[in-house]
């Protein structure tokens, strides 16, 4: 400790943290592989209109001549389908293409929603303390003890099919993992002197909340936050599969492998494993950056 | 006398250890031990006058950081009240402290925990007194600067972030955060404690300067006897949780009552005297969770008697502005 000035130390700026985060980022080539794989996997699916050869959510350009097609055949619409069609038609790029977009809209939102849910109870067990907090987390540990997936069947069994109501189980199922997250790490942060200077200034509760406590807690979350999606869609393609979650004419991965499951065992393959390879590959990529954030972040990470 | 600025009137402080439902369920069925309850401050009583300093001595552990929290409504007592100007510094709301003033703020001992590592050092000066109004938060930017100048900044740091500071910078950042506020008290608990000795000097000497140009009242924590002489005005002695002896700091530099205030003296060891005199106080300091009965000093005391074990001695005036707990002032210890 000297008190020489600090003038050596650059100012840090978003850019300098970024591109320090980025160094370190890129230590791992499996994570940049998986980093690649998300990236490809988001823009397929935002581009699914300009890439896909056919409309999965337009009947009308199903033709039945073309059902069960192999990979590669050609069909009435002249154009190859490279990894074959259903029983319905579909040409099974294209649906995977719409489906993917299906899963990742309702990963991000549920992800994220659950997030901005799990987050507040966290941070409001931590910030108030006795009663409160014990209540919050009694019912957080409670409904960490239930399986996610049970719960989100009973609230989709409940709530119907649809995309918001699927949405809302997720977030119901997710929401825990975060607060549980955000109170761990809050309740550390809350015992530091610098809340307590915030504290004894008098600082208003929102801004010892949203400006010291949230900020400082908000490290591990983003890991959690990353996983999370993956956990959604992992988890929305299995209440699909089980036929609660959206049905085959608004395809997600989920429901496509569930569609083409009856024809695995009559060798016709592709309409299940293919949508399944894109599920197990988003999944597997995502959870892969979310556990390099993680490593990078985490300041005693063993090198 | 100038009238009080701050009241601190038989004041207590116990902390519950807390328990939780499986311990509760064990006490219940008569198994586990019961709520343990540290007293870490009992039944303290001082008065600080307006421009007056005083210093709070004592080991670590003696509830002298406690009852500073208490000044800064940080912490609620359990009994007795704390008025600044008249009125209560905090009150307890549930089981969080809700502060009542802003003219009462703190800075901590280490700068290093007290400083939110994501804010920009400006913003953290600034975010008080804009909540409360005292600047409008487009004059906000230059008045950081004049207080971070104040405290012997450049101004031009405020855009930095508190890890590329030093110590004694961050220090006075901290001392610039408590000062945005206008306090009339300041309550400094060790503020020069975990900063090199020559750094000490000189945020000492900024916190000398600061008290003459803004008329400060201050109540400084240390235990570090000489950093206190340098300061206080008065000094209070205490030992776990009590004040055992509160005087003038000349004459209690000159002449302690206490023994304890004497084995303190006499532990310190002193620079270029040539001697090896310096005696550690005999004994460990006794744990809060079980203190001694009587008089809280008398197992490790020289002098204790038999009436030290039963009886707790008060605090006593010995003389114009001096007051001793120590049952040798009142008849001795038979």
């Amino acid at each position: 400790m000297s008190n020489s000035p600090a003038l050596s130390l650059p100012a840090e700026t978003s850019w300098t943290r970024f591109s320090n985060f980025w160094t370190d980022f890129r230590q791992s080539p499996v994570a940049v592989a998986a980093l690649i794989v998300v990236v490809v996997v988001v823009l397929m699916a935002i581009l699914a209109p300009f890439v896909a050869p056919q409309d999965p959510y337009n009947q009308e350009t199903l033709d039945l001549f073309d059902a069960r097609l192999e990979p590669g055949e050609i069909g009435s619409g002249g154009y190859a389908h490279w990894l074959g069609t259903d029983a319905a038609g579909r040409d099974i790029f294209s649906a995977i293409l719409y489906g993917l977009r299906t899963s990742l809209i309702v990963g991000v939102m549920a992800g994220s929603l659950a997030l901005v849910l799990g987050t507040s109870v966290g941070l409001i067990a931590a910030y108030y303390g006795g009663r409160i907090e014990a209540l919050i987390m009694r019912i957080i540990d409670l409904q960490l003890s239930l399986p996610a997936i049970l719960l989100a069947l009973v609230l989709v069994a409940m709530l119907g099919q649809g995309l918001m109501q699927l949405v809302a189980a997720l977030v119901a199922a997710q929401y825990a993992y975060f607060a549980r997250t955000t109170h761990g790490a809050a309740s550390a942060e809350r015992r530091k002197d610098y809340i307590e200077a915030a504290l004894s200034t008098p600082l208003p509760a929102r801004h010892v909340l949203f400006r010291h406590l949230l900020p400082n807690a908000l490290p591990p979350l983003i890991v959690v936050a990353t996983v999370q999606v993956a956990n959604s869609i992992a988890l929305e393609a299995t209440l699909s599969f089980l036929g609660l979650g959206l049905p085959i004419t608004q395809p997600s991965l989920g429901s496509l492998i569930s569609n083409g499951f009856q024809f695995l065992l009559s060798g016709r393959y592709w309409i299940s494993i293919y949508p399944g390879i894109a599920l197990m590959l988003t999944v597997v990529a995502i959870n892969l950056v979310g556990d390099q954030v993680r490593n990078v972040l985490n300041p005693r990470r063993s090198r | 006398m100038p009238a009080a600025l701050l009241d601190i009137d038989h004041v207590s402080k116990r902390f519950v250890k807390q328990s939780n439902i499986g311990e509760r369920i064990a006490a219940l069925l008569g198994a586990g031990q019961k709520a343990e309850t540290v007293r870490a401050v009992t039944d303290v009583s001082l008065t600080v006058a307006k421009g007056e300093v005083v210093g709070l001595v004592g080991e670590s552990g003696c509830g002298k950081s406690t009852l500073g929290r208490m000044v800064a409504g940080i912490y609620t007592p359990s009994d007795g009240k704390i008025l600044f100007d008249k009125v209560p510094v905090a009150r307890s709301q549930g089981r969080r402290t809700q502060k009542l003033t802003t003219r009462v703020q703190m800075i901590h001992q280490d700068p290093f925990a007290s400083l939110n590592p994501r804010i920009r050092i400006g913003d953290t000066v600034a975010e008080g007194p804009v909540a409360h109004s005292i600047v409008r938060s487009r004059e906000a930017d230059s008045y950081v600067a004049d207080l971070l100048g104040r405290v012997g900044l450049d101004p031009s740091y405020r855009r930095r972030f508190p890890h590329q500071f030093s110590g004694g910078q961050r220090q006075r950042i901290a001392i610039a955060r408590a000062l945005a506020m206008k306090p009339d008290l300041l309550v400094l608990d060790e503020p020069v404690a975990s900063l090199d000795v020559s750094i000490q000097a000189q945020v000492l000497n900024l916190f000398m300067d600061l008290r003459r140009d803004l008329d400060l009242t201050g109540i400084f924590i240390s235990h570090d006897l000489g950093v206190v002489r340098h300061v206080s005005d008065r000094v209070a002695i205490m030992y776990l949780g009590r004040i055992v002896e509160l005087a003038p700091t000349s004459e209690l530099y000159a002449n302690p009552n206490h023994p304890y205030t004497r084995a303190l003296f006499e532990s310190v060891p002193r620079v270029g005297v040539g001697r090896k005199d310096f005696r550690p106080i005999a004994g460990e300091i006794p744990s809060p969770l079980h203190p001694p009965s009587g008089c809280h000093f008398h197992p490790r005391c020289p002098f204790a008697g038999p009436r030290c074990k039963r009886e707790t001695p008060p605090l006593a005036a010995i003389g114009p502005g001096r007051f001793s707990a120590c049952h040798l002032n009142t008849g001795g210890t038979d």
